[in-house]
């Protein structure tokens, strides 16, 4: 199926330049192939078809997979945040921080008895006001975003540990029961008169609202200005600029967004959980930057998707949940997390627009005249 | 009357006077060489005239209204668009994505308010062949010849229906089949009437499209004549200060 030559009706007198540069459009499969994405997919999918084969009475439950589903939500909500920071050039240390900032100013007002809505909204503000922070001095200050989101990182712990008094906040006032019943809710249930099979999950809210934001952000990504606003900063922040891209508030709001996918995934934990501890999400930061690579996000800037941060987070889970079936020392998951970040950039490495993976099976399997 | 009338103008930086006292005119479907050494003022000159600041002393009139701009944008309403140096493009994106950076045609209303991608595809691949250039809008822009990135950028001014197209050094850094594709380019805008203000410090390219060059040196204007009048052995010249002024 070649591609037609968009400009075939004009007359040149000279070799067109698709006859000259080996320089086609590219097909919808080309581009598959040449996304990291894509080839993270297969690996996930191959990961746990193997493990569930190997283990189907402890890995390959549907429990297990409700768990699982569960375990990375939140990080595939925070990495879904961090791929629009990483977009544009950016970097986010302080989720981590900001996760525990959040549990403890909602879990405080809990704790003075505030309705729920009233606790979330407080630990909301704080998590965007903090990013609202890190915002202003990397977009409106021009500060390196790796030093201003290190210093909120400390800045937001600190902040967590004092208001907290260095307590574990548990005892939730009247309204406990709501703030639990958001952390713990599922869809579909298992009700012994279901007409659901049972090979179905019972998918927790963490994993709807990862869902939810997936579709939102990809969505925005794809289909709007401040979309492709966001890739044009990553790919050229002077060329953007110059364009008239109000380069300046959408690298603000990127943080605040960044924050606040951290805040909503920090108020599910505190549900699910019942209790805040200001040592929530330390060093998640790291496993959230590492799911967004290997989902295909470009430090650098300029590129990232939506679909890739969630399968990043969802293989990193995969890879320490199989590890932990399989009874081997936990200790071990770092290597093999750490391994697979670097394999996964690996593989996603571009030469001439294709991605290792693809450029290898070209050289086996040539396709002169496609 | 002049499209764009810049009287007496000059420009201090500090205690730097980068340009002095300069004062020349373009008229519509005019392609005009604006040449110099390296600190001659000629940046000074565009940055000026594409509204990055203001001068210091003098007026800048477009279409006979003196106008004050602090920045680009504003000049970019009047019509003045720049060709910068390195093209302002982000290598990520496609050609018809450049094109359109930051004016997308969009459709639906908020918060379903999309870009409507097809319209911006077709209508960029109408200005590529206006410009007869073969370069097709949904390829990357990471992927293209140094002709086809200055078409990219060239057919961001057609967007914009711009009267005046400053280009700086587009003949820099590029190899001699692309030198002719881009002054191809130049002179495709100008047979469409839009005036070209051409800052390079290539001899044959400026020779090759201009109707008129204009030299300035140590921030002042040394010569402003036709092209068929002079030489480039004269203006070379001027531009070392070999010949004082003509």
């Amino acid at each position: 199926m070649p591609p037609e030559p968009a400009k075939a009706s004009i007359e040149t007198d000279h070799a067109a330049i698709t006859d000259v540069v080996e320089n086609r459009e590219q097909t919808l499969l080309d581009k598959l192939f040449a996304s990291q994405a894509f080839w993270v997919t297969i690996a996930l999918a191959i990961l746990y078809v193997g493990m569930a084969l190997y283990e189907p009475n402890a890995f390959g439950t549907v429990e297990n997979l409700a768990n699982m589903t569960r375990n990375f939500a939140p990080f595939g909500i925070m990495a879904i945040g961090m791929t629009v920071v990483i977009i544009t050039g950016g970097i986010d240390l302080s989720i981590g921080s900001i996760m525990g900032l959040v549990a403890i100013v909602a879990g405080l007002f809990l704790t003075w008895e505030y309705p729920w809505y009233i606790a979330f909204g407080a630990g909301l503000a704080a998590g965007l006001i903090c990013g609202a922070v890190s915002g202003f001095f990397v977009a409106y200050v021009g500060m390196s975003s790796f030093v201003v989101t290190l210093g909120m990182m400390a800045i937001a712990r600190s902040l967590a540990i004092v208001f907290s008094g260095n307590q574990m906040l548990y005892k939730f006032g009247p309204d406990a029961p709501i703030v639990k019943a958001i952390g713990q809710w599922r869809w579909p249930l298992h009700t012994p008169d279901s007409w659901l099979p049972h090979w179905l999950p019972q998918l927790s809210s963490h994993f709807w609202t990862m869902i939810i934001f997936a579709l939102v952000a990809g969505f925005a990504f794809n289909f709007t200005a401040w979309g492709r606003h966001l890739f044009a900063i990553g790919g050229n922040e002077q060329a953007a600029r110059l364009t008239g891209v109000p380069v300046d508030r959408i690298k603000f709001f990127a943080y605040v967004f960044s924050a606040f996918t951290a805040s909503i995934a920090s108020l599910l934990i505190l549900g699910y959980s019942g209790s805040a501890i200001n040592a929530l999400g330390q060093s998640y930061e790291l496993r959230v930057i590492a799911a967004t690579v290997i989902g295909g996000a470009n430090l650098m800037g300029g590129a990232g998707t939506a679909f890739g941060a969630v399968v990043g987070s969802a293989l990193l889970e995969v890879i320490r949940n199989a590890l932990l079936m399989a009874g081997i020392d936990s200790n071990w998951q770092g290597a093999f997390v750490g391994a697979f970040i670097i394999l996964a950039v690996l593989l996603g490495m571009q030469s001439g627009g294709k991605s290792l993976i693809a450029a290898t099976i070209e050289r086996i399997l040539p396709r002169k005249h496609r | 009357m002049a499209l764009l009338d810049i009287r007496n103008v000059s420009k201090n930086f500090g205690a730097i006077r980068a340009l002095s006292e300069v004062s020349f005119a373009l008229e519509p479907g005019e392609v005009v060489g604006l040449m110099g050494d390296n600190g001659a003022g000629k940046s000074t000159m565009v940055k000026l005239i594409a509204g990055n600041f203001p001068p210091s002393e003098g007026e800048i009139a477009v279409g006979g209204e003196v106008c004050h701009f602090h920045k680009p944008i504003e000049a970019r309403g009047k019509g003045i668009e720049v060709v910068y140096q390195d093209l302002a493009i982000a290598d990520n994106l496609t050609a018809a994505e450049n094109v359109f950076l930051g004016r997308e045609i969009k459709k639906g209303v908020w918060p379903f308010r999309v870009l409507d991608k097809q319209a911006m595809i077709e209508r960029s691949a109408a200005l590529f062949q206006e410009l007869k250039s073969e370069t097709r809008p949904r390829d990357l822009v990471k992927k293209m010849s140094g002709g086809q990135r200055q078409a990219v950028a060239i057919a961001r001014t057609r967007l914009s229906q711009a009267k005046l197209v400053l280009m700086d050094e587009p003949t820099a850094a590029i190899s001699v089949r692309q030198v002719a594709e881009v002054l191809e380019l130049i002179r495709r805008l100008k047979s469409q009437g839009v005036t070209v203000m051409l800052i390079s410090h290539r001899m044959p390219d400026v020779f090759a499209v201009s109707d008129r060059i204009i030299v300035l040196r140590r921030g002042a204007k040394v010569a402003d004549k036709h092209t068929s009048e002079t030489s480039p052995e004269e203006i070379t010249g001027l531009i070392t200060g070999a010949i004082r002024a003509a």
